[in-house]
């Protein structure tokens, strides 16, 4: 097997591995540590001697015995000793017995650690990807996300696992699953390779969760939500990282299997569970998938979708996209008077996007002068340097 | 998200601090720096040299021209700065808080976001 193979077969298996441990000593601390170290081992021995029959169970077996050797060396933990090592016997017939990665999952997600220290848990546990990995896709140090790692490590030391899965907990996986997709999406700096890694790793977790739960519409609706955007990467930017926006990228360069993926999961769950903000917003996604351009876009269908979600889950973002299709629908003026609605809520108010679109309305409404300004406006409130340059052409396009 | 957290550093201030003041600031960066360690969010501090050693590049009449001395001659300049990676703007202004120059009347820090590089999707 050629070590790439081995890192993916190691990936997959890790959450089962640490989720064992946990389950069974409780310290997700100690567990982690010791998971990390049997996956080192594995890369170098799995090459060299060939994968095992069942490797989650060697890993689960080698893991234990770190465990062991690292309470062994701790005089204060002799007692416990002896229990360990019975454990860690009949740890393997029971490691293919369960699967308790969905709690790891809510045990990542716990709501004592800050969001970025949830991501990082969760990359790190469930994704098995190393800190220097982590680092670089965060563009931090690695010493610092060591330490957010370890620290988050520490505040779980002493919590429950969460046996049988804490459902409440669920909208804050999707949530942390979410943030890492966007993080590779709309990116921070850095090499592209590290961003498409990203969404990569937020795709297979989400499916990783969607094979837990199938059943549950909003796991599937983030799915299919990720899968579309991702459908789209290579007509987003230019050949030299320039911003293309929606209506003029080139859509034969979309992923036609990707859309049909997520068109199938999304009609699917709107089908058969009760709806929520991840299926509207993927089944928005789809519509665009499915248009040839923006002209035969179905806006009265996407329009409708935006009511639901700002009835449901009402954020002024949502608003703000609702302005737009409905501007597509009725007109800029209609468009625009929502977005007059929306005059001094604090959580919009100044914000670049709600000047952009502004600025797009007016100047459908050919008032270029007002166009202009609200362009010039968004641009300098984006922290997006290919969004601000984008914006600066828009201002200067208009009128000229 | 990524803030430079900027300190506005401004000479005649710091020279009429008393030792003891100048002490507490001294003392106050390092358990600053120590705890934005422990906490994951530091990426990187710098402190910088005082304006009057500074050479400014700058692009006159179509050619470029080194002269000796800051770009803007103010009485306030960055004096250093530290790069964070926090949860939320309200968390750089804690942060930032947190530094011993924002309890001292007359230097300020300010608080900046990163620019990202690569956009979102209009």
């Amino acid at each position: 097997m050629t070590p790439s193979a081995v890192e993916d077969l190691l990936r997959e298996c890790a959450p089962r591995v640490l989720g064992v441990l946990v389950r069974h000593h409780g310290r997700f601390d100690a567990c982690e540590d010791a998971v990390q170290e049997a996956l080192l081992a594995a890369v170098t021995a799995w090459p060299r001697d060939g994968v095992p029959d069942n490797p989650t169970g060697w890993l689960v077996t080698a893991a234990g015995r770190k465990l062991t050797d690292h309470w062994r060396s701790e005089n204060a933990r002799r007692r416990r000793e002896d229990v360990v090592a019975a454990q860690a016997e009949l740890l393997v017939p029971l490691a293919a017995a369960e699967d308790d990665t969905l709690e790891l999952f809510f045990l990542c997600c716990h709501p004592d650690l800050s969001t970025p220290s949830q991501i990082a848990l969760t990359l790190r546990a469930v994704g098995g990807l190393t800190t220097a990995q982590i680092a670089a896709s965060f563009l931090v140090p690695e010493a610092t996300m060591a330490q957010r790692i370890s620290r988050a490590k520490t505040r779980l030391r002493g919590e429950a696992f969460p046996r049988g899965g804490d459902r409440a907990r669920l909208g804050a996986v999707l949530h942390v699953l979410y943030l890492i997709f966007t993080e590779g999406h709309t990116a921070s700096s850095g090499p592209d390779l590290n961003r498409a890694d990203l969404t990569a790793e937020a795709i297979r977790l989400t499916r990783l969760v969607h094979g837990l739960l199938p059943d549950d519409g909003e796991v599937t609706g983030l799915l299919a939500l990720m899968v579309l955007t991702e459908s789209r990467r290579a007509a987003r930017t230019t050949a030299d990282g320039a911003m293309v926006p929606l209506a003029e990228q080139d859509r034969s360069l979309w992923d036609r299997a990707a859309i049909t993926e997520g068109v199938a999961l999304v009609t699917d769950t709107l089908s058969r569970a009760p709806l929520g903000p991840y299926q509207l917003q993927s089944a928005i996604a789809a519509v665009h998938a499915e248009a040839a351009d923006t002209d035969s876009t179905d806006w009265a269908q996407i329009l409708v979708l935006y009511d639901i979600l700002d009835r449901i889950a009402p954020n002024p973002m949502v608003t703000v996209n609702r302005a737009v299709a409905l501007a597509q629908v009725s007109g800029p003026r209609a468009g625009l008077a929502v977005l007059d609605s929306l005059a001094g809520d604090k959580r919009v108010d100044g914000h670049h996007r709600l000047a952009a679109v502004r600025a797009h309305l007016l100047e459908l409404d050919g008032d270029l002068d007002g166009a202009r300004e609200s362009y010039r406006l968004a641009a300098r409130g984006t922290a997006s340097l290919p969004e601000r340059r984008y914006l600066e052409a828009r201002a200067d396009r208009v009128g000229q | 998200m990524k803030f430079l957290l900027i300190m506005q550093i401004n000479n005649a201030i710091l020279d009429a601090l008393t030792e003891q003041e100048r002490e507490a600031v001294m003392t106050g960066h390092q358990a600053f720096i120590k705890a934005l360690q422990e906490s994951g969010e530091m990426i990187g501090t710098q402190a910088l040299g005082d304006p009057s050693t500074s050479v400014t590049v700058a692009g006159r009449g179509g050619e470029t021209v080194v002269t000796d001395g800051p770009f803007v001659e103010a009485k306030e300049y960055m004096g250093g700065y530290y790069l964070v990676d926090c949860e939320s703007k309200e968390r750089a202004v804690e942060l930032a808080g947190m530094i011993p120059d924002a309890r001292i009347d007359g230097l300020a820090v300010e608080v900046r976001p990163v620019m990202f590089s690569s956009g979102f999707e209009m």
